[in-house]
């Protein structure tokens, strides 16, 4: 339906690659995440179960930083259910800083009385599975995510994301009329979440709490595909 | 509840009927919401389609259509829909497009049946058919079975409060930049379970007491103390205080038991206000009662005058302690009917006695005992058939100058219309009155009928009443018989019509258009009082007021079943409106008018208004069916 044509990157053969993973992995929850895959690329994203993910951490940085808590939210192109949404606050192995701390208004005690990130694993996998992941900027959630899970069962985590970041960028960043207006020395709009939600006429949230970020990152994709897309488009054209 | 879906319970307990949910049933609701974006023009609820949900507008617009097409509503922000049709057959009623990008908020069914079987104002809310007008007005009724005001009613404003760690001089600065007279003085939680709260960001504090102006002097001044002491070495560490809902009276003998002038009221363990001795002796000295003895004990007209402070002193007294408006609308006929009377006394002490009996008659507002805050001057002069142009005028004239002039300067100005007994035409002999009404009655032309909305609501105020009796029943005899007359009085009543309800901050009327205000005497209590009018005239009422009115429709079978007491609870409803606005704009120092700003209307409110207007238009349907206009060949 659009008339851009959008500069992808390689994306991978996500079915195959799960179904390859399947397989290869030890771990009987990673290889039951693996086997449970994904809808096929063609599958319209109005058929596509979708669950929205976002976590805080302590710093951008997947080798340097942790994971402190983590919210989803399982969804559909025309409803996002709350009463199946889940959050965990997870102890981070590395030490917390003070300034991460009071940017994310979680406790120290909140942090000490939390389970690890290998407990809440289980959990988060069956949330999950079966589902298409949807983030908003996929750089920290799938590499934090890969991280953590590389680190504590030698074995990593890849799936296909909707990064909504990467939508908004299409249209504001790539789209011819964006780079005319960067040539003619304009800023570029910014594709922060929130900055984005307010050009669809999404309310305003009090930001950087996991599982807010994550209903308010599924509000944008609904608002995405109902202003720019169709609900017949194929999801492969979608996923990175 | 988890804090992570405070976003959506914070603006779900902002709206009703969400906003008196118990935080426990809330909690229920906000578990369970579904969310949907909806692109504007997209179509939210077909016709017919099949609901199952409860829809709640968390952010954009909705418009809400009737079966053939026609606008229904306007939604914004905080507002429901679809609840018609999960009472009813779950298939939508009203379909439902989103007018800008809108969010919504679906309630399944199971949680809105529980709501409105748990909590009655919830199921009151969503119930068209239990008319909310009714609950509206038993709520307001309950507030007035107060035999007591309680002190909360006297809270102007929370505390000023402080940390026992502020110095004295920012103390008393911050008493200075608040315009008030005392601060509280908190601390860390201590001794005393009683005193201590958590505030807005969940900290606990304790009240350790309170420091007066006087305190200032006494213990800082006096005793030479710098500037930079903290308040907490200064403050005596004793509380008095009392609990909001204590009555006046109560807090007044706390006072007066303690020696103090200064109370802090408490709601629960957090201050919630300061009373001052004053408060409670201005309270007590503005009753209505009170006023019009006064009003009686005046020697002359600058003395009136002097008065008329209080009448609006008094007005706001009654609306806060839960009068309704037919206790503040006579009461203020009272008022008005006391100053009247005695400026007739003192023009007759002036002028000597009357040569020939009259009876100095009310119209209008007066009339019905209905009269508000904003009101000007409608009367007339009735005199005996004796009267003799020639010799008597100049009595009468001057009378009539004299208490026009008078209720002028009382703050009844004078009448835009010259509707007063002033005007020659309006000062006449029983006779010539007897003629003018039968005159408007039988041959009604667009001029007679102004004058017969205005002068069939009569009443006397003084003089010999047996002269305004007999108009009232010249008029209830006549016009019950002049099928011609109502039909064109009813005619005429339908010039003014309500307009559709609000959206968002604006008045929105039947073709769509957007009002930032709305006159609610002239759009909404007026045409109801004019269309009450017509059917206590077709039914031979002799009562002049609105409710008594409606008493006396009821005894006949002029209307169907229910639709008296919509119109009784639609009329209450408008009323009071009017009037707490008019409270508001006294208390912020403004003239007060009969124009109500949507952005000052609690949303709980606008629905209310909402369905008194849908009442008034639907009666105002009615009357042109009930009243048409006969054919040529019967009359």
């Amino acid at each position: 339906m659009t008339m851009l044509v959008p500069r992808r990157p390689q994306v991978p053969d996500w079915p195959a690659y799960l179904a390859r993973h399947a397989e290869r992995a030890r771990d009987p929850r990673l290889a039951r995440f693996f086997a449970a895959g994904t809808p096929a690329p063609d599958t319209p994203i109005s058929e596509t179960p979708m669950v929205a993910l976002d976590m805080e951490t302590t710093g951008l940085d997947a080798r340097h930083h942790a994971i402190v808590s983590i919210g989803v939210v399982p969804f559909t192109l025309g409803r996002i259910a709350l009463s199946e949404r889940r959050y965990w606050i997870v102890r981070p192995q590395r030490t917390l800083h003070a300034e991460s701390v009071t940017f994310h208004h979680i406790t120290h005690t909140d942090i000490e009385r939390a389970p690890e990130f290998g407990d809440i694993l289980d959990d988060l996998l069956e949330t999950l599975a079966g589902r298409l992941v949807v983030v908003h900027y996929r750089h920290i959630e799938r590499l934090f995510l890969d991280d953590s899970v590389k680190a504590r069962l030698g074995e990593g985590l890849m799936f296909p994301v909707i990064d909504t970041m990467a939508v908004e960028a299409r249209f504001h960043r790539q789209s011819w009329l964006a780079r005319f207006k960067r040539w003619v020395g304009r800023p570029p709009a910014s594709i922060r979440l929130y900055d984005s939600r307010v050009r669809y006429g999404l309310p305003l949230y009090q930001g950087h709490h996991a599982l807010t970020d994550a209903l308010a990152t599924a509000e944008l994709l609904q608002a995405q595909i109902a202003n720019h897309y169709q609900p017949e488009m194929p999801i492969g054209q979608l996923w990175t | 509840m988890d804090v992570e879906l405070l976003e959506i319970r914070q603006h779900m307990g902002r709206f009703p009927p969400f906003e008196t949910l118990s935080d426990a049933l809330l909690d229920e609701v906000v578990d369970r919401v579904e969310v949907a974006y909806f692109k504007a023009g997209e179509e939210i609820l077909a016709l017919d389609q099949e609901l199952h949900e409860l829809c709640y507008i968390r952010s954009g617009a909705v418009e809400v259509f009737r079966r053939g097409g026609e606008l229904h509503n306007r939604l914004g922000e905080g507002d429901i829909f679809g609840q018609l049709s999960l009472l009813r057959h779950h298939r939508t009623r009203y379909p439902a497009r989103a007018m800008e990008d809108t969010l919504l908020y679906f309630i399944p069914e199971e949680v809105f049946q529980r709501l409105c079987e748990a909590d009655d104002e919830f199921a009151d809310f969503v119930e068209l058919q239990r008319p909310r007008l009714e609950s509206a007005v038993e709520q307001q009724k309950k507030n007035n079975d107060m035999i007591i005001t309680r002190v909360r009613k006297l809270l102007t404003r929370y505390p000023v409060m402080v940390e026992a760690s502020t110095t004295v001089q920012e103390a008393a600065r911050q008493i200075g930049d608040f315009q008030a007279s005392a601060v509280l003085v908190l601390d860390e939680p201590g001794d005393n379970p009683r005193y201590t709260f958590r505030d807005s960001e969940d900290r606990a504090w304790q009240v350790r007491g309170i420091l007066t102006d006087s305190d200032f002097r006494t213990r800082v001044v006096a005793e030479g103390r710098p500037p930079d002491t903290p308040v907490g070495d200064v403050v005596v560490n004793k509380m008095i205080a009392v609990q909001s809902d204590e009555s006046v009276h109560e807090a007044m003998l706390c006072m007066l038991r303690n020696n103090i002038h200064h109370l802090p009221v408490m709601h629960r363990r957090r201050p919630v206000g300061i009373v001052h001795l004053s408060d409670i002796i201005r309270y007590e000295t503005q009753s209505s009662l009170y006023l019009v003895s006064n009003i009686f004990h005046q020697p002359n007209m600058e003395g009136l005058a002097r008065l008329a402070p209080d009448v609006s002193g008094a007005f706001v007294r009654m609306v806060e302690e839960g009068a309704d408006s037919r206790m503040v609308g006579s009461a203020l006929s009272t008022i008005g009917r006391s100053f009247t009377r005695r400026l007739l006394e003192l023009a007759e002490e002036t002028l000597g006695p009357p040569p020939v009996p009259y009876c100095f008659m009310a119209l209008g507002s007066m009339a019905r005992n209905e009269q508000s805050i904003v009101t000007d001057q409608d009367n007339a002069l009735v005199l005996s058939d004796d009267f003799d142009p020639e010799q008597h005028d100049d009595y009468f004239r001057e009378m009539a100058r004299i208490v026009s002039d008078g209720l002028d300067a009382c703050g009844y100005p004078y009448c835009k219309g010259d509707i007063m007994a002033t005007n020659g035409q309006w000062r006449q002999p029983l006779a010539t009155w007897k003629r003018y009404f039968s005159e408007w009655i039988e041959d009604p032309n667009p001029e007679r009928l102004l004058h017969s909305s205005i002068f069939f609501d009569l009443d006397s105020v003084h003089g010999e009443n047996v002269m305004v009796e007999q108009l009232q029943d010249l008029v209830a005899e006549k016009a019950a018989q002049s099928p011609l007359f109502l039909a064109a009085m009813a005619r005429n009543a339908l010039n003014r019509t309500p307009p559709l309800g609000f959206f968002r901050t604006f008045v929105m009327e039947k073709d769509g258009k957007h009002n930032n205000s709305i006159n609610l005497k002239r759009r909404g209590t007026a045409p109801l009082v004019d269309l009450i009018r017509i059917h206590a005239l077709a039914c031979g009422s002799r009562s002049q007021n609105s409710f008594e009115r409606l008493d006396d429709i009821d005894r006949t079978a002029l209307l169907a079943p229910g639709v008296s007491d919509r119109l009784r609870y639609s009329l209450e409803l408008m009323s009071m409106s009017r009037i707490r606005h008019q409270v508001i704009d006294l208390e912020h120092e403004q003239p007060p008018d009969n124009n109500i700003e949507p952005e000052n209307v609690s949303s709980q409110e606008r629905h209310n208004l909402k369905e008194a207007f849908q009442a008034l238009s639907h009666a105002q349907k009615f009357l042109k069916f009930r009243y048409p206009m006969p054919s040529s060949r019967s009359r």
